[in-house]
Parts: structure tokens; sequence; C-alpha cells
């Protein structure tokens, strides 16, 4: 048994005790790239998991009135304003044939320039990104979890059963990313189950599918992340260099994300932790000093269960 | 796009990915600039400038497609020598009346040629009719007819190939545009000269045989006193680079309700019938032949109007209609000008209008001035409002913002209201018409429950009834009524009509009731039926073509198969226009369809939008009629002469080419002309219309009103539901980290807006998103205005409508809603009549005359049904 | 229940004797989970439509039981949308759904301050009464110059974008054979 808590993981799902013929693990790649900002994905998720309404509150924090993942938001679009100091302008014309007689000599080409106003040296960008839990590959909160309440499905999803759910809240501090939240009206913990219920019956997740743009793109993971390789590519070539991957790499402090994203900035401009770290990575330490009383008051407890049923 | 059209904007997005320049012209940035290659602020109200800048840098350069403009528009065709220009009048065209303030367009006209609009004002003075026919019709609203018909034209006009006639159109315009230079784009838009190149570089590279540009558009651009023009601008732009009629090109107009160009081309408007047939304006007995010669032209394909108007009648009035009677022509209701919504408006608040049918629309806080809309309602004996939710129309009586004020009491308002709750697309089978024409058929899946019901079972039942209660009338005036075709099947509990019968009515049918092919099929014998000639075969086959639903994965890119496109289920109009003169495509990569020799007929990806075996060198006899008077290069086939118009000689009320006027309040004065707005534009005085003079700093700043992609209109879908409310839970504008400077306005705090209407309370966003622009050698600031809000619903706020003053563009009656004037200041607005005191306080500011009370005080009152077009003749100076 | 399946169902005994000792996975599925199918796949019948916000006119499937609409989605066979929808679009299932929907006839008289119950076949009829009346009333023959008008000028209507198609062509049609011509709809506002 290897990597339980920390590393590369070729097979979570296996490691959680699914059958070899569990399928492939699945995920999200949100390629921000794309994201129009639009929220189709805050609606469809709560259309289809009824989750209840967050809020009437206008934030001020550009278009985003959400303001954070949580019990009652598994899908979360955020705003980023930016003005920087302008960029040069590239002539906007696509290469290939004018119309007849164009002479493209002679013309005045296109200079640096832009909108003059009163901040003339100022570009404006608008980023927007869909958030949604990461489905880690070593999930604090899963570990941590004293009901099983949550666990890791055979997709290698991790989902919440809100069954089993007892409201406890250890799972909270233990998302490095700050996902888990718990309900006020229910005292249970909620968030994205990635529509288990959906994919047990070969659908794809809710907000995917509505994505306009395909921002949110679902698939068996190894895919995604060839495919978001391909993308970061392409947009390399295409002169935008600040395209990256987050969550992707299996040996970053998660081993990895199910869910995992093309930013185009700093992951914290995002509001995305820059280094995400499992925080049970250290647990096999405190472990050697818990082991031998746990072990003994688990036998024990079992010892007595089973004499009493017999 | 990706604001209001978000899942339309995924073709953007995979048109970028393979290439693709996405450059987004707009006051605003929005979710659309932050995915576009380019963002290009401008100034509200410029886009004419703008526009009129890139067609002078296609002229001057020469950078039109030649083959294309010579061939498919009425660049060679010779104008009349009679023709002045507004670079001759300084602003005005010739045939300008400065006491009705309104064109007599006959100095417009080809030089010995007769034109009809294929669409526009097409019941307009003709070179033989007289002045004083002119001044009775041309004021009126012959409307909005985008798509078919055309200027008649008894004889094609005299023609120029060569472009060099200093009277033909291509070098009029090259004159007209000369002065739009980068300089002057930059003056009058704020737009940098070097951007603007930019943009026409981008344009022009991307266009020609190998490559086509497309312009979306919205509300942006038609929402102004030069509306139309503004859509003229863009089609001539179009014209000249070869973008129009092919695939990847266009004018592509991003309609924001689920069926409002199926509400346009069956028109629940006053001043069409179905299929763009102009409703029929007063005359002494004018007869059905007399009503055709005077609206369609000879050529062309409305020269068939007779037929498609006779297929109509019979539709209405069966076996009632027939040749001795005229097909019942009598029975149609006569135009005697402008009807519009907002003359009607007036019409209500003076007494004269007693009931008002309101059908899924939100006048109360959805339209220009909607205190002005209030006090109509106010004042009517009785309205019907049917809605899903209980909206402000309805509830004016219980929480107008004037019952605040004091102008209006709930004790003292005589309005009997109806509100009667209506089925949702889930309750009822019936076809939308899409933004691209297509016809799609969605099907009921659950009954309505309690009282709900559809509007096919409202009208239809009201029909009945009405019928019903004067079935044994012998009044004349009654038998239109009577005799109208009124048996549909019913179904169900609550006898609902059937929608498929009344498609099945509106697709047409022959003598024998056999469902037609399509509308060349009709006749005007009175032997086919047809509800809209343009629908003529969404059933064909006794099939309905609009269910169609062939999974696009399994068709062409053109996907032919799903639903039903008008018309012939054309997917792109005027394609002929993708093949050359000779009828081979201009370029392989851009192929659509094409002449097959061999077969002899029109083939391609799409259904050609011509005569399938008319071939590419037809030449016609003269004296032929309708379409047979159209060659074989004749692309546009609804016009008379076959011709794009680059130049309008009759259909529009205010110019046969577009020029920049400015709003009706502006910042500036109009660099180019003495002339300052549309001279033509449509005002109504009224003492709850008051409009702001021009100049002074009484109201510095210009304003825009717009969607947000979180909700829908004026919000009666969307502000009742929690999952949109939350997204965009209150009223709030958009404003500058400049203006905000300037007015001490606190991000997240509130501000109040203020115009010669009233001022409203709106949270404020603070932002670089906004822009300040330098036009003319000042800083304008826009401040940005979504309008969706109103007290009722879960998201709520005051309605930004209530700003905007109605003042409209005089060929559609559409109002000036993205750019006006306003004044903005920190804190939330004044209760009560303290509102009014502040309000008037402005006006006094502004030197306008008028006190406090506008309902019974202030300027001239304009109580008469047909003078809606008389202009302020001080600001049109 | 036999001593087997019952220890099957215990999470611990599962963690201990089966393939998941951390107890993070198959050992801790819990019976409702393991059950849950969704809900578009017990629907009773799926409905082809089309959205009703804006005009791009995209699909949608919606999935009804029971006589009620349990989830709408986009329809991935339409060459226009592919499956897709926009938050308006997605929100469709609280828009027909919506608790505040109005399900009853509300009437308000003259003067009133209150709105009062009404049978919806009693409304159907005071609105043709009003109808009638009010024709009779305004209605024009000829205007001044005795040209021909045939109309009244007292009924006017607004809306019809949000219509289909079938129901504005009633409209108009009605309307037209009743002379009422102030007839106007959001494509001009």
């Amino acid at each position: 048994m290897t990597n339980q808590l920390y590393g590369p993981v070729d097979d979570v799902a296996a490691q959680a005790g699914h059958a070899d013929d569990h399928p492939p693990r699945v995920g999200f790649l949100t390629d921000t790239s794309v994201c129009i900002g639009c929220k189709a994905c805050e609606v469809a998720c709560k259309e289809w998991n009824l989750v209840p309404e967050d809020g009437m509150d206008l934030l001020g924090s550009s278009y985003d009135n959400t303001g954070d993942l949580g019990a009652n938001t598994w899908r979360h679009v955020a705003f980023i304003e930016q003005a920087a100091p302008r960029r040069e302008l590239v002539d906007l014309g696509m290469p290939g044939k004018g119309p007849p007689g164009h002479v493209a000599e002679g013309l005045p080409d296109a200079p640096p320039g832009g909108q003059q106003t009163e901040q003339s040296d100022r570009d404006v960008r608008w980023l927007m990104m869909s958030d949604v839990c990461k489905h880690c590959t070593h999930a604090a909160c899963l570990d941590v979890c004293p009901t099983g309440s949550l666990f890791r499905t055979e997709f290698g999803t991790v989902v919440v059963q809100e069954d089993i759910c007892n409201g406890c809240g250890y799972c909270v501090p233990a998302c490095p990313y700050g996902v888990l939240d718990v309900r006020p009206e229910d005292g249970r913990v909620w968030k994205c189950t990635l529509c288990y219920d959906r994919l047990s019956d070969g659908m794809e997740p809710a907000c995917a599918k509505a994505c306009p743009t395909d921002s949110i793109q679902f698939g068996p993971l190894d895919e995604l992340r060839e495919r978001g390789a391909q993308r970061v590519r392409e947009l390399h070539e295409a002169g935008v260099e600040e395209a990256r991957l987050y969550g992707e790499d299996p040996n970053d402090g998660v081993g990895g994300d199910g869910a995992f994203f093309l930013l185009l900035d700093e992951p914290e401009v995002y509001g995305l932790p820059p280094d995400p770290v499992v925080t049970t990575r250290d647990l096999p330490s405190m472990w050697k000093h818990a082991a031998a009383a746990g072990a003994t008051a688990a036998a024990a407890v079992i010892a007595a269960f089973v004499g009493t049923r017999r | 796009m990706a604001e209001c059209h978000p899942v339309g904007f995924q073709w953007v997005m995979e048109a970028k990915r393979r290439g693709a320049t996405v450059i987004h012209v707009d006051p605003r940035f929005t979710r659309t600039s932050a995915l576009a290659d380019a963002h290009v602020p401008l100034r509200a109200g410029s886009d004419i400038a703008f526009l009129g800048g890139l067609i002078n840098y296609v002229l001057t350069n020469e950078l039109d497609f030649r083959e294309y403009v010579v061939e498919y528009t009425n660049a060679a065709a010779i104008v009349d020598q009679e023709f002045q220009d507004t670079e001759d009048l300084d602003g005005l065209f010739s045939g300008f009346d400065q006491e009705s303030m309104t064109y007599n367009p006959l100095s417009w006209a080809y030089e010995g040629a007769r034109a009809t609009a294929a669409a526009g004002h097409r019941d307009m003075p003709k070179p033989e009719a007289g002045a004083a026919a002119a001044e009775e019709e041309a004021g009126a609203g012959a409307g909005e007819e985008a798509g078919s018909g055309g200027p008649p034209v008894p004889g094609k006009p005299e023609r120029d190939p060569t472009l060099q006639h200093p009277r033909c159109v291509y070098q009029i315009l090259k004159r007209h545009f000369s002065r739009y230079t980068p300089d002057v784009v930059e003056q009058i838009c704020g737009v940098p000269k070097d951007q603007f190149l930019q943009v026409a570089h981008a344009v022009t590279r991307s266009s020609g045989r190998d490559k086509t540009t497309a312009w979306v558009y919205s509300v942006g651009w038609t929402q102004h006193t030069v509306g139309v023009q503004y859509i003229r601008t863009a089609a001539i732009l179009q014209l000249l680079l070869g973008n129009i009629g092919r695939p990847g090109g266009g004018i592509l107009a991003l309609r924001g309700h689920a069926s409002i160009q199926g509400s346009t081309d069956i028109p629940t408007l006053f001043n069409l019938l179905p299929g763009y047939i102009p409703m029929p304006h007063a005359h002494h007995d004018e007869t059905l032949e007399e009503f055709v010669e005077s609206d369609a032209g000879s050529t062309g394909f409305w020269g068939n109007m007779r037929a498609y108007a006779v297929s109509l009648l019979k539709a209405w009035w069966g076996p009632h209609a027939t040749e001795d009677n005229d097909y019942c022509f009598g029975y149609l209701p006569r135009l005697t000008g402008d009807h519009g919504t907002y003359r009607t408006v007036l019409d209500q608040i003076a007494g004269k209008v007693q009931g008002y049918f309101v059908i899924g629309e939100n006048p109360a806080v959805g339209s220009s001035n909607a205190k002005l809309q209030r006090l109509g309602l106010a004042n009517l004996e009785w309205l019907v409002v049917r809605d899903l939710q209980m909206i402000e129309t309805a509830t004016f009586w219980q929480n107008a913002p004037e019952l605040e004020t004091g102008e209006l009491e709930t004790e003292r308002i005589g309005t009997e209201v109806f509100f009667l709750p209506a089925a949702s697309h889930t309750e009822k089978d019936g076809t939308f018409t899409n933004t691209q024409r297509l016809l799609q058929w969605h099907h009921k899946a659950v009954e309505p429950a309690g009282d709900r019901r559809s509007d096919l079972w409202f009208y239809y039942h009201l029909g009945r009834r009405i019928r019903q209660k004067l079935a044994t009338s012998t009044d004349p005036r009654d038998r239109p009524v009577l005799e109208l075709t009124w048996q549909y099947p019913t179904e169900g509990d609550h006898d609902e009509p059937s929608a498929d019968a009344v498609l099945r009515e509106i697709s047409g049918v022959d003598a024998d009731g056999n469902p037609l092919p399509g509308y060349t099929q009709l006749s005007d014998d009175g032997s086919t039926a047809c509800g809209c000639w343009i629908y003529c075969g969404c059933y064909a086959d006794g099939v309905n073509q609009t269910a169609r639903r062939k999974p696009g994965s399994e068709q062409s890119w053109v996907a032919p198969e799903w639903a039903w496109a008008w018309p012939d289920n054309r997917r792109i109009i005027y394609n002929r226009a993708s093949a050359d003169p000779d009828g081979r495509p201009w370029s392989e990569r851009k192929a659509y369809v094409w002449w097959d020799r061999e077969q002899g007929r029109w083939t391609g990806h799409d259904t050609p939008d011509f005569e399938a075996t008319k071939p590419p060198d037809f030449e016609p006899e003269p004296g032929a009629h309708a379409q047979h008077a159209l060659a074989g290069t004749d692309a546009f086939i609804m016009q008379t002469d076959g011709k794009a118009w680059l130049y309008v000689p009759t259909g529009l009320l205010d110019g046969p080419l577009p020029t920049h006027y400015e709003p009706e309040e502006s910042p500036v004065d109009n660099l180019l002309y003495g002339q300052r707005a549309n001279p033509a534009r449509r005002l109504y005085r009224h003492p709850a219309n008051p409009y702001q003079p021009r100049g002074g700093d009484t109201f510095p700043y210009v304003f825009t009103t717009y969607r947000l992609t979180e909700h829908h209109t004026a919000g009666g879908m969307s502000r009742f539901l929690p999952y949109l409310s939350e997204l965009q839970p209150e009223f709030f504008c958009e404003v500058s980290p400049e203006l905000a400077a300037e007015r001490d306005l606190e991000h997240g705090g509130w501000a109040t807006i203020v115009t010669a209407r009233t001022a409203v309370e709106a949270r404020v966003l603070v932002t670089e998103r906004m822009r300040p622009l330098r036009v003319q050698d000042r800083v304008v600031h826009q401040v940005g205005v979504p309008y969706h809000w109103g007290p009722n619903g879960i998201s709520t706020g005051d309605a930004g409508n209530e700003l905007l003053p109605a003042v409209l563009d005089p060929n559609v009656n559409i109002q000036e809603s993205k750019a006006s004037t306003c004044d903005v200041v920190p804190g939330r607005r004044p209760r009560g009549p303290d509102l009014q005191r502040l309000v008037a306080d402005y006006r006094t500011r502004a030197g306008m005359s008028g006190s406090t009370d506008t309902a019974t005080n202030g300027a001239t009152t304009d109580s008469t049904t047909t003078d809606g077009a008389v202009m302020n003749r001080r600001t049109g100076a | 229940m036999g001593l087997k399946t019952w220890l099957d169902h215990w999470p611990v005994y599962r963690q201990l004797t089966g393939t998941d000792p951390l107890g993070r996975g198959a050992a801790s599925k819990s019976r409702r989970r393991a059950e849950l199918t969704p809900r578009t796949a017990t629907a009773e019948r799926v409905v082809k439509s089309v959205c009703p916000y804006c005009a791009v006119g995209c699909g949608q499937n919606v999935y009804v039981d029971d006589g009620t609409v349990t989830q709408i989605e986009g329809d991935p066979d339409s060459p226009i949308s592919r499956g897709r929808l926009c938050p308006k679009g997605a929100a469709s299932e609280q828009l027909v759904n919506s608790p505040t929907r109005e399900t009853k006839v509300r009437y308000r008289r003259p003067y009133g301050t209150e709105w009062e119950d009404l049978d919806l076949d009693t409304a159907l009829d005071m609105i043709a009464d009003r109808v009638i009346q009010t024709r009779r009333r305004t209605w024009q023959d000829t205007d001044e110059h005795g040209r021909y008008l045939n109309r009244t000028m007292g009924i006017s209507h607004l809306g019809g974008a949000t219509l289909d198609n079938e129901e504005n062509y009633l409209i108009k049609k009605l309307y037209t054979a009743l002379g009422a011509i102030q007839i106007e709809n959001q494509a001009r506002i």
C-alpha cells in the first residue's frame, strides 16, 4: 500500500477498494480562456442538485454576487477585473487574401496605441473562472471524515453522503481549497458530487452539459490532461503566454486534482492557493504514535460487537 | 453577444479557435469584450460615424469587392439630378419640408425609374402622386418590414457599370462619406485613429472571394432615433465588401425574445399584415388592385403581392372572400398615421383609448419613460394583463412610484384590471421563430394548472364568445367578425384549440384543402388560402416541418432537416450572391450555392434563394412582370431591380443614405453638419415626456441602458426566480473610477441618476471597464444602466427605463434608449414629493419650462393622433 | 435481514474485510447512495421543446414525471445549441414550476384597493363585453375627410414576442376583424 496520503496515485478508485472493472477516473477541465462568465454552470448545478438559493447580496465584486464555494454553491464563477499597463497592439487582420485590388502597402500600419482616455496607459482585462470542488487525489476531507460520509466513488470522485453526514465539520478545515461547508439549515456538509447520480447513468455533470462555450469539459482524467496540455500549447502559439494548467500535476501537494483548470494568470489572482497541500500529509508520522492504542481499541470494539451479536 | 446570447456565442468561440479575429465595438466592456481580440469602446450614439468611417476607408482605398458591387448592388444606378445630399444642404437631404418636418422623397429617385421599397415605407409618394398625398401618407408608420418586398420600379434604372458617372450611386456614396475620415471618427466616437485603422484593416483583409466578415448587432444599434440608418450603414459596408448572401457573412440581428422574429413575421404590429404585407392606409374607395399597385413593385418577387394578399384574405374570410367583393379587402381597418405604442400611450392618457391588452410584456417598467406608460394605464377603462407572474403592469395601481409622490392615488384610479395567469412554454404546443428565421415547434409537456391557459386558448375563446354575442347582429361592421374563419378543433378538458391546425392554416392550402408546398404556388384567383405567405410550406406534405429534429450530428453543417426556415427552408437568404455572376462559387472555400450546368439548375449546400432553373445568363423580356423581370444575375430577388440597395431611392422617411446625427440628448454638437439630430425623428411633446435641451452642464453625462446575462428584459421571467435573482440581486449602475472621483461615488454605495423625466437610485459599481472618452476635445463620461428591475419579484430596484425620453426613429417607431444624458449624484434618491422637487430643480437649472407637476403643467400637449411627427425645431435647427 | 446482509451494510465490517481498509471508498458507500438513480432516467416522458427566453432558440429536453416537469436540460441534437443552455435557459424548470406563478384569475374593480377573486369563465365573458362595448362606442367608419377607416381606436394591445406564432396569428386575425389597429409588441421595444 503506497502513496495513501501523498504523491501520485495511479488508480484512486482501486486504492479505495473499488473492483478492478471500475470505470476510469473522471473529472473536469475548466478552461478559463473561453469562459464567458455566464454562470450557466451555477444555475444548472443548482437545478440538478436542488441546491437552495444562497442569499440576495450585491457583493460589489465585479459581476460576482455568489462570493465563494459553499454548502449552497457548488459552482462559483469568479470575476477578476484587471487594469494593467497597455500591451502593444497587434494588427488584427488575419493573414490571407484581401479583397480584389487590396494593397496592403501604403496603408498606415496600426501602431501601438489604443484608447486615449484619462488613463490612456492602461488596458482592462476581465478574467472569469468557474470554480468547483477539486476532487483531489489525496482528499483530506475524506481522510478526516469520522462517519464515512465522505467517500471515494468508483469514478475516483469525492462525494459527501448526506444520509451519513452528522455535521461534525472536521472536513471543513481539512480542505486546502476551502470548498467544504456546513449548511446551517440542516447542519450537514454539502459540496459538488460531480453529479454522481448522473455519472451512474452515463450522463455528464449538469454544469459541463450546460456550459455554452465548453469552458467546463468533463471526461476521463487522462484524456482531459492531454487536452489541457494541448490547449496550453495552442494558446502559447497564439501568443497567450500566461496560459498554464493548475491542479493537473500528480506530483503536486494533493497528488493532482480531479478537477483542474487552465488559467490565464497566477492562481492567487483567481483566489486559488498557489501550492495546496493535503492537510493529512503528516498523518503517518502521527499515526506511529497513535497506532498501537488505536489498533487495540478497534479490536476490542469489534470483538465486543461480534460477541454480543452471537 | 456573450452577455445576452451566450449559447449563440459558442459559434464565435469556434470561429476564434479556427483563427477568426473577434472585434467588439461597444460603449460597454462586456463579457463579449473579455473574450474578443479587441474591444473598441465608442461613445453611445456615434456608430454611424464609426461605420461611415469604415465605408470611407473602403471607398478611398478602393478596397470594395468590385465585381460583386457592380453586379449585385445598385452602385451603378444613376440618381435623379434633383437629388441633393447632406453634404450640399448641411445635414439635410433634398425634399425636406420645414413646416411638417418630413421629407418628400421624390428627388431621391433613380433617374427615369420608379422604385418601390422592398422593405420600409412602400406606400410612399410616387412621381405621379401629388403633394397633398405626400403630406397625408409620408408620416404614417408604414413600418418595420425587414426581409422582403421592394420598391416598385417600372423598368430598371440607367446604369454606369464603370461607376464613373457623377450621379451614379457609387460616386454619390463616395462624396457622401468622404468626410468620415479616421480623424473625424476619433472626434465623434472617441475612438483613437490608430485603433479605428486596426479595425479597418481587419475588416477589409477578412473580406473578399476567399474570406467573409460578419457583423452581429442587437438593440445597441436599433434603439436610436437613427436606428434604421445604423443598420443601413452596416449594410452598405457589407455590400461593398461582398459579405451578403455568403457563408460567414451577413449582418446578423440577435433578437431578444423567443419569438420576436415570429411576432414581426406574423405581426402583432400596427402597420403590417402577415408576411410584411403593409396594412392599408385610409383612402377614398381604394380597391385591392390599387392597394397592390401602390405597395408592391411590378418587378421582383413582390410583384406577386396580390397572390399573397388574396391568399391571406381567403385564409381569414374563407368562402366569404370572393372576387366580386375584392376578397373582403374592405374588411381590413385602415391606418391614418402613427399608431405605435408610444402614440397609443399618449392617447390612453388623453382618454381616447379605453381598453388595453398586455400579453407577456411589462411596459410599466419595460418601456421608455415608464411613468408615461403608467399614466396611460391609470387612465384606461379596462386593462387585461396575461403573464406568468404578477408583474408591475398589473400592479401599477398598488405600487406605481407615482403613488408615493402623490401624483396618483389608488382610490382615484378607475382602471378595471383583469389579471389572467398564462401557460408557460412547457404547457402548450406551438412554434417560436428564432433569430435565424427558424420555426421550431415545442411540444406540450404538461397541462397548465388552475386558471392558467395558453394565449391561443384565450384568443380563440374570446373570439368565439364575441362572435356568439354578436351572432344576431345585422350591423355591417360586425360582418368581418362573424364571417371570420374561426373554426379550430379543440382538445382536452380545457377545450384547448389545436396549434397544429392553426399552423396548417398559416402554411396554406389549395382549393381542395391540400397543404401547399411553398409560396410560389400561391395564386391571386382565390384558389389558395395562406395565413402568412413567407411561412408557406412549413406544413408541406401534411407534415409539420417545424417539428423536424434530425440531430445536427447526423446531417450537413447547414442542418437543413432541423426545423424549418422561412422562406422555403432557406438558411441564408440572397444566397445567389454566394456565387459569381456566372454561377460559380467565388472561391472553393466559400462555396455555398452554385449553378450546375449539366443539370441546368442551382444547387449547393442550401436551398437556393433563386428560381431553381433560371440560368446565370438569363436576360428578361422587356415588360416582364415579377420575378420574370429579373436577370440571372439579379441576386436580390425581392428588390424591384434585383439589386441590393447601397442607396435607397424610396422607402425611408429620413433619407436615402445614413448620416451621422447626434442623439436627441447628447453632450456635443454635430461635428459634421449644422443639423444636429435626425430632422425627421419622431418627438412626442407632452408634459410628462420632456426633452432635455442640448449643451449645458445640468445633464453632463451620457447614459446607456442594457441587459445582463443573468436577467431577461424587464424581468418578468427572471426577477421572480431565486436562482437568477441571487446572481444579480439588485439594480446597479456602472461608472468609471474617474467619474466616481468627479462625483464622489462610492463603490458599493448608492447613486441617484437624474434626468428631466425623473430620478432613480442604484447601487454603484466603480469599474475600469467603464472608460471616459475624449470627444471633440472634451472628456465624455458614460454611465451604464442595466434596466431589468422594478418593485416586484425577488430581485428588486428602480427601473432604469424611468430615465428615458420617448423619442423615436421615424421609420420603425423604435425608441432611443441607448444614448441619452443624465446627471449622477451620490446617495439615495429623495422619497415622496421631494423626488419631484429634485427633478423640477434640475429642469429649472436646465432652463426648461414646466414645474413640479408634470401631469398638469408644462410644455404644449400633443393631443391629436396624426401629428406625432412634429419635431422640436429648437433642437433640430 | 440475514447476518451477512446486515454486516455488509455495516461500513466498518466492509472496511475490515474488503478491499478498502481505510474506509475511503467502496466500504463507505451508503445504501442510499448505491441505489441513487438520476431523475432523468426515471422520468416517464422526455418532451422536445425550445427555450422561452432569447431568440437563439436553444433546444430543450423537458423531463416529465407524474404530470410535473422535473428537469429541463439542453437538447444535444440541436445544431443551434448542441445541448447547451445559458443561466436563464438552465433556470427554465424554476420558471415553469415557480411557486409565485399565479394560478387564479385576479380582478381589480375600478377604484378598488384590493385584488378580488373571479371565475375564469366570468372574466372571459366580462372581457368580451368590454371589447364589444368599447368597439361600438369608438367605431370610426370614415375620417373627417370622408376617407374609409372601418376601425376602432378604443382598443389597444401590447405584447407578442414571447408568444407562439400560432398565438400571434390568432391575435392579429381577431383584432383585424374587430377593426382594432393599435396592436404592438416588443419588436419596437
